[in-house]
């Protein structure tokens, strides 16, 4: 038996930890640091190298925190390694353009892509990878745990008890794996109270917390007003809901953001009622309170939504109908995006959502040359889950399609692409060859960044038609079940057209016709909500949206 | 401005009242359309003028699958188009044959 | 397959919204689409033109009453006013005389003259101003129906105002420069355009209705439109019973002296209300004014104004 060694030292870290509180003393009073003071309290307790989280998403950003970040001083606070799910605010990048920072793990850069692609280019940034968030949140816990975190909540009580409101997002899983590896866990609150609607974090998770001058901002990001949801997009709407929800059964799903799947949640009170589909489809959802669901929720479509964040205007809502959210003793929604990403991955038979490009193998991308932007949701709920056991009728059809009738040991998720042909005037939606790969090779990535991989896929819905690509028993029918239903781009064009017909007498493309749908149906009269206002008044006064899409 | 002339090969449907019809509005990314009465019963004449440049093969495929869809022929269809999508292009199209069955 | 919904008013286009507001069948198109009198500025300009230049206009029978028809269609350029579209409107204010309409509806739909024709537009509202008189002196009554997508801005705000009854939906905008044109020009702080609210607040239907700039508020729906024209219509009785008609008869000075009182009541608001809703605050009017249908609010103020 080997001897314990005498002289190994087992909690450095801990060790680590105490020295950076000590260091910390003179800028907090206890746990509450003032904003003036957070500059300080930050060049005291970072270390050059640390692995540090800024919290922000959808929702909501640290940004008080991302700000004080980037100013202090690059002598002081340097090469850090940034892990996190999403670089949106200015003060992100400037981290990097300032040497602050150094490396980066993440999973979404929207409105920072143009820059992170200049900074990548110019070698001021060293990316490790691009993640799902389910991936970024695994790997906290096995080789990125943050050792400083930067958080934001709601709220925080004299002794730093922390209230997440309605916006829990990423909190939970980033203290998770801070504060139980010996981190350091900072925290950002709107307000400072007597006593918390609720608990979410306890105090003894936290180290710190400051009152942000101005309440962190927060964008309604999954608002679409119903004015500008097309006739096309009513028609592949009503091919969605007649093709795949009616014809699987499909109970459990996730939808995307987009007018597409807005068309959908609109068409669900109208043409899926009169579908009888009421009770059979779309009953449990992963998904952020989108107000277009609020029709199908009155019309008792919806019976559950558990949701990865809030949406601005939809508080007092979701807290009169607690039977379909998930609500605290405080009445306000209880979101958890590690929780929702896991139901959308494990317990959805169906992803629905859109994308900028997609090839002939049914790769899509949302990566345009000159732009790194990540993923979203979607590649974690836009793909099969392997490891999944339990059975539904939904996944055991498609699961039966795809094994062609041999031996069938397992379902297959759903993940339906929804996409018109030509996404704008001169970009078609169909691509022989995705930017992605242009991007990898300017930006020297070990892999295109696609965000649902092709043979995830099971249905690509275009105004044109359907395309299963399940029923597909070759790569070449796969490729032609994608150009026959890609309308009038280069890749339709270029269609074999026997080839086509024949996928058609199969039933591997439907067009609209074949379903039975009459195309002059298609119209903005079918939306259970043709304006803002009419989802307000279907919510009975009780969603209140945001003023740039109010007009009253 | 991009014009297109063309003139295709389409079945005639007697039961079509010979007037003149305008169907969509020219607006960004849609288009409007006039039809009226042809000079050859056994062709479909479509003037297009355009906004959007260098699309007359995308146009071209469009328009002879709407001949060879619907008996088109003896018609002239004029379009003003503000850079409609292919999508839109044929879904005004079919509405304004549709409105001709129907009126 | 559905229930049919109202047929919304906004969403409708110029042709569809003339269809919906006159007797089925009964619209005769002047100067249509088939003659191709089109812009030859905007083809000068290699811009898209329209076959009817964005306006459409003719007679039909409402409630079996002749009446000239006028609608522009909002979406073609914005609705704007330019040579050939401005003609149009005039003539067919003058026509109604010659056939002798029992009414003219003017949908007006715009932002007011066409920067591509800047100096023919502005002529042509001018013109489109004199007609209009010329019709209200001959005792027909021209109502107009602000709904659509632009409102009825610039030059036709102008027009708007200048007729008997009009009638605007809650989604109806009605001004003089419209909110873009104010904030390139006084700045993002004077009005921030992108704030749809304060927008509607300050230009929107109900606040029109409630300043008495509109006769009535209406829902945005073609139906409600033809109804409220048609009692509008009715209500001026006999030819010659046009507000404007009697501004020229011995009662004028009683009109003038109204409309003064209600001009200095309107000044002696608090100076500093700067939108809607501090007028509706003013008035006593709280929060739920907001969501009140147009024909609740129509009560609630009438039951004020009485």
């Amino acid at each position: 038996m080997n001897a314990p060694q005498p002289h190994r030292v087992w909690n450095q870290e801990a060790q680590r930890r105490q020295a950076r509180l000590q260091r910390s003393v003179p800028f907090a009073h206890g746990k509450e640091v003032a904003p003036a003071d957070m500059v300080s309290l930050l060049e005291a307790l970072l270390e050059p190298g640390d692995r540090v989280c800024l919290e922000g998403n959808n929702q909501k950003q640290a940004d008080f925190l991302s700000e004080s970040l980037a100013a202090c001083s690059p002598q002081r606070v340097h090469d850090l390694h940034l892990v996190q799910s999403v670089l949106a605010l200015p003060s992100h990048m400037e981290l990097f353009e300032k040497g602050i920072a150094r490396r980066l793990d993440f999973s979404f850069a929207g409105p920072q892509a143009h820059r992170l692609a200049r900074l990548v280019q110019s070698h001021s940034i060293e990316i490790g990878a691009i993640h799902t968030y389910l991936e970024l949140f695994g790997r906290y816990f096995i080789d990125l745990t943050p050792q400083v975190c930067l958080i934001a909540a709601q709220a925080a009580d004299a002794e730093g008890n922390l209230y997440l409101g309605s916006n829990t997002e990423d909190t939970p899983v980033i203290v998770e794996a801070t504060a139980f590896k010996s981190g350091i866990v900072i925290a950002q609150v709107n307000e400072r109270v007597d006593r918390l609607p609720r608990v979410d974090i306890p105090a003894g998770w936290v180290d710190f917390f400051v009152v942000a001058p101005t309440s962190n901002h927060i964008e309604p990001l999954f608002t679409r007003d119903p004015r500008h949801i097309t006739e096309i997009q009513v028609l592949m709407a009503m091919m969605a809901i007649k093709g795949i929800y009616a014809e699987y059964g499909v109970e459990r799903l996730n939808h995307g953001i987009g007018f597409d799947t807005a068309a959908i949640e609109l068409l669900l009170p109208t043409y899926g009622a009169s579908l009888g589909l009421k009770g059979k489809v779309a009953r449990h959802w992963a998904l952020n309170p989108h107000p277009t669901l609020i029709p199908a929720i009155e019309a008792g479509f919806v019976e559950r939504v558990h949701s990865f964040g809030s949406e601005v205007g939809m508080e007092a809502y979701v807290a009169a109908r607690p039977d379909v959210f998930f609500t605290g003793a405080d009445g306000s929604l209880r979101s958890n995006r590690a929780f929702c990403q896991t139901a959308g991955l494990y317990a959805c038979d169906m992803f629905i959502g859109s994308t900028l490009q997609m090839d002939l193998a049914g790769n899509s991308s949302t990566a345009t040359l000159g732009r790194i932007t990540g993923f979203g949701g979607a590649p974690n709920m836009g793909s099969d889950a392997r490891g999944r056991r339990h059975a539904s009728p939904a996944w055991l059809k498609a699961g039966r399609e795809r094994s062609g009738g041999g031996t069938q040991v397992r379902g297959q998720k759903l993940v339906v692409q929804t996409v018109e042909t030509w996404h704008e005037p001169h970009h078609p939606t169909f691509v022989e060859r995705l930017d992605a790969w242009q991007l990898m090779e300017d930006m020297g990535m070990a892999l295109p960044p696609i965000m649902i991989y092709g043979d995830d896929v099971s249905h690509v819905v275009t105004e044109e038609g359907i395309a299963n690509l399940l029923l597909c028993r070759s790569p070449e029918e796969r490729e032609q079940a994608i150009r026959g239903v890609a309308g009038y781009t280069p890749v339709g064009r270029a269609r074999d057209r026997t080839l086509v017909e024949n996928l058609r007498d199969r039933g591997v493309i439907r067009r609209p016709e074949d379903m039975g749908i009459d195309v002059r149906d298609a119209t903005r009269d079918l939306l259970a909500a043709r304006s803002i206002k009419d989802l307000v008044r279907a919510s009975g006064g009780l969603y209140q949206p945001p003023k740039q899409f109010r007009n009253w | 401005m991009e014009t297109l002339h063309l003139e295709l090969p389409s079945l005639q449907d007697d039961t079509l009242s010979p007037q003149t019809l305008l169907h969509g509005v020219v607006s960004s990314g849609n288009l409007e359309v006039l039809v009226e009465p042809g000079p050859d019963a056994a062709r479909c004449v479509f003037e297009v003028q355009t906004a959007a440049h260098g699309f007359s093969e995308v146009w071209q495929a469009v328009l002879c699958d709407f001949a060879s869809r619907h008996p088109v022929g003896g018609l002239t269809f004029s379009i003003h188009d503000a850079g409609a999508t292919p999508a839109v292009v044929s879904l005004r199209l079919d509405q304004a044959y549709q409105s001709l069955r129907t009126s | 397959m559905m229930t049919s919904a109202p047929q919304s008013f906004r969403e409708a286009s110029a042709r569809l919204r003339v269809q919906g507001l006159l007797d089925a069948g009964s619209f005769t198109e002047w100067l249509g689409p088939a003659r191709r009198i089109t812009s030859p500025h905007l083809a000068a300009l290699d811009a898209p033109v329209s076959f009817d230049d964005g306006v459409v206009v003719g007679q039909g029978l409402l409630e079996a009453q002749l009446v000239v028809v006028i609608a522009q269609e909002g979406l073609f350029n914005g609705g704007a006013v330019g040579e050939v579209h401005g003609a149009k409107i005039r003539g067919a204010l003058l026509r109604a005389i010659e056939v002798r309409a029992r009414a003219v509806l003017l949908c007006v739909d715009s932002g007011g003259v066409r920067l591509h024709e800047a100096n023919a537009g502005l002529i042509a509202i001018s013109e489109i101003m004199r007609a209009l008189f010329a019709a209200q002196a001959a005792g027909i009554p021209v109502i107009a129906l602000v709904g659509g997508t632009c409102g009825a801005f610039g030059g036709m705000g102008i027009v708007a105002r200048l007729c008997d009854a009009l009638l605007i939906s809650e989604e109806g905008r009605l001004g003089l420069s419209g909110p873009e044109v104010i904030e390139t020009v006084k700045g993002v702080e004077e009005f921030d355009s992108r704030d749809r609210a304060l927008v509607w607040r300050i230009t929107g239907g109900k606040i029109r209705r409630t300043l008495g700039e509109a006769t009535l508020l209406l829902d945005d729906d073609i139906a409600a439109f033809r109804a409220a024209a048609a009692k509008e219509m009715m209500g001026s009785k006999t030819m010659g019973d046009s507000p404007r008609q009697r501004g020229l008869s011995p009662d004028a000075l009683q009109t003038l002296e109204a409309a003064q009182r209600h001009l200095e009541a309107r000044a002696a608001l608090d100076p500093g209300i700067r939108d809607g809703q501090q007028v509706w605050q003013h008035m006593g009017l709280g929060e739920e004014v907001a969501l009140m249908d147009p024909a609740e609010f129509n009560r609630c103020l009438e039951a004020r104004e009485r």
